[in-house]
């Protein structure tokens, strides 16, 4: 597909522009609210946006309390300054089953230039494993709006995962219900699970696999948990080989829930495409996932691999 | 001890109860919070002891709320930040009527509403989760902005331990909640010089509390924090007071009541044996004003 890429940064502004008519919203910000998009919203709704400043804790403890007083609450910032306020993620907004959405973006090593600091590799299998948190990971600015509706519309925590990286439309209509995913080209030999970046990449990779005689199954799984056991267990079945791909640690995130799901219940060959348990560094992103081997050039060739 | 329900309304914040009766509150809230860890046989007595006297002060003279309905939109609400003090929230809203005496005995123990630091979920009356320190003047503030985007006229308490302030959070909600202008937020120091390991003093020195909440632009009222009467006074001023946030920083001290609990870090968390209950009981039962 060659589509125009869109910010899902912007998207996220959009969208919650909109939900803002709501008048039980409320926006938290940690000075990064120009950047994740959310200063839009502030602009539209002053009395009900709250910039913390440098204060992830603050921000994180803040919410908390907007939303044991009944507000349903968006509050983010960069992913990797998210994770300074894990205690208070587990201990207020999950341990009370809180409505706070936490949208986060400059997820994954693909942040690029700003180096390994910036990169976070591991928020998937933090957030994952804290119990009654859900977990949405978008690839595009639709799948982006969609999501941040849903999470809008469903009672209770949820972690948002957005890259920094403008990516290609994947979508133009059509619903992304929590807990499902979606199959963007069918295929019989393999099936690539991919997630946020990571999906046109493993469009990229099917279409050339496609040229070699290879028919790739590509699914979207947005939704990390709750995650698409059924999807996950008919790739299985239909396809026998599974190759999981993301901007992520490959300890704990989405190759991790498909391997919990189809080693208990329907054991296939799989490969895991993930930063392989290191640090990342400064470059541009199309530089670091080569380098990392996230690339649609890695999954090719561990797809090639394993049909042999 | 028996107890009768409270003939108290509550949700009257013009309500007429005696210092007298305060304090005969105060000892009961007190035999409840030793009963209850002699036989939880694990848990905090110390910082318990300490924040009793506000606790009553609050819930039995100054906040508007209803034992009958937890969840009344119009009540104040009392956040406990050392969620560690739970038995001493717990005994108190027990007093009030909130629930069952006969379920104080349940504390810690398996199915229990009564969590060794407070859950929200399980029990109504709690605001906040405890546990980790730091995190409830972060809470009050979200929920002090909440109430002014309702317009509602609700008061904010929020109960912070010294040792509690070692924590960085309290000091980014100490700096944002004057940028919010909220005079709807009052923070109430137990201020009892005492941590798990030692003297606050030793441990990590916080002094001059009042001086760095007054340099972080608050209204600093100090006060004596066993002392009803002058806490019911502090209470008053931090409501006359529409400027920003309010912090009674109240000295106290650990183990109020059991001559030899008090001042003693050795009853942060020590298990009460029954002998140690029995003496200390006697002693807070002696207290009783009838």
């Amino acid at each position: 597909m060659d589509a125009a890429k869109e910010s899902l940064r912007e998207a996220y502004g959009a969208v919650l522009e909109e939900i803002g008519s709501d008048i039980n919203v409320a926006v938290v910000g940690a000075d990064t609210t120009e950047s994740l998009c959310t200063s839009g919203f502030g602009k539209k709704y002053p009395s009900r946006f709250f910039n913390v400043g440098i204060a992830e804790q603050n921000m994180v403890g803040i919410s908390a309390g907007l939303a044991l007083y009944g507000k349903t609450v968006f509050c983010g910032t960069y992913s990797v300054f998210m994770e300074r306020a894990i205690d208070q993620i587990r201990n207020t907004i999950a341990y009370c089953n809180l409505d706070v959405k936490m949208v986060c973006s400059h997820a994954g090593i693909s942040v690029g230039p700003d180096g390994g600091s910036h990169q976070t590799i591991e928020d998937i299998a933090i957030m994952r494993s804290i119990p009654r948190m859900s977990v949405m990971v978008p690839s595009d600015a639709y799948s982006t709006k969609m999501l941040v509706h849903q999470a809008y519309s469903t009672k209770g925590p949820f972690y948002i995962r957005l890259s920094r990286s403008s990516l290609p439309a994947q979508y133009r209509s059509g619903e992304m219900p929590i807990g499902k995913s979606n199959v963007i080209m069918e295929g019989s030999d393999i099936s690539i699970l991919a997630c946020g970046i990571m999906v046109p990449e493993a469009l990229a990779a099917a279409q050339e696999l496609q040229k070699e005689g290879i028919s790739s199954r590509v699914i979207d799984m947005y939704s990390i948990k709750p995650i698409d056991t059924a999807a996950i267990l008919q790739a299985a079945k239909d396809t026998g080989r599974i190759i999981t791909a993301e901007d992520h640690n490959i300890i704990g995130g989405l190759g991790s829930a498909v391997a919990e799901t189809i080693s208990t219940a329907h054991p296939v060959k799989l490969g895991m495409i993930g930063v392989k348990d290191r640090f990342g560094e400064s470059g541009t992103p199309q530089e670091l996932m080569a380098k990392y081997n996230i690339s649609s050039l890695d999954i090719i060739n561990m797809a090639k691999g394993m049909m042999q | 001890m028996t107890q009768t329900p409270r003939q108290i309304d509550f949700t009257d914040p013009d309500r007429k109860v005696s210092l007298a009766e305060l304090k005969s509150i105060a000892s009961a809230v007190r035999h409840d919070i030793i009963a209850m860890l002699g036989e939880s046989k694990s848990g905090h007595p110390g910082g318990s002891l300490s924040c009793t006297d506000i606790l009553v002060s609050l819930y039995f003279k100054k906040m508007r709320h209803d034992p009958s309905n937890p969840k009344w939109p119009m009540r104040d609400r009392l956040l406990l930040s050392k969620g560690h003090a739970a038995p001493a929230l717990y005994a108190t809203l027990s007093e009030a009527g909130y629930f069952a005496k006969s379920e104080l005995s349940t504390l810690r123990k398996l199915n229990t509403r009564l969590q060794g630091h407070p859950d929200p979920t399980k029990l109504p009356g709690v605001e906040i989760p405890g546990g980790p320190e730091g995190i409830g003047l972060s809470e009050g503030i979200g929920m002090a902005i909440a109430s002014n985007i309702e317009r509602d006229g609700v008061k904010i308490y929020v109960i912070l331990g010294d040792g509690e302030l070692d924590e960085g959070e309290i000091w980014e909600a100490a700096m944002a909640a004057p940028k919010f202008r909220l005079s709807n937020l009052v923070a109430i120091v137990d201020l009892n010089g005492l941590q798990q390991e030692g003297r606050t003093g030793d441990i990590m020195p916080s002094s001059p509390v009042p001086e760095k909440f007054r340099a972080f632009n608050w209204n600093v009222i100090e006060t004596d924090g066993n002392d009803i009467d002058s806490v019911l006074g502090a209470l008053e001023n931090a409501g006359k007071n529409t400027s920003g946030p309010t912090v009674i920083i109240a000295k106290t001290t650990k183990g109020k009541g059991v001559s030899f609990m008090e001042n003693n870090v050795e009853y942060h968390s020590k298990t009460l044996t029954p002998e140690l209950v029995e003496a200390a009981l006697k002693q807070v039962d002696g207290q009783r004003v009838v």
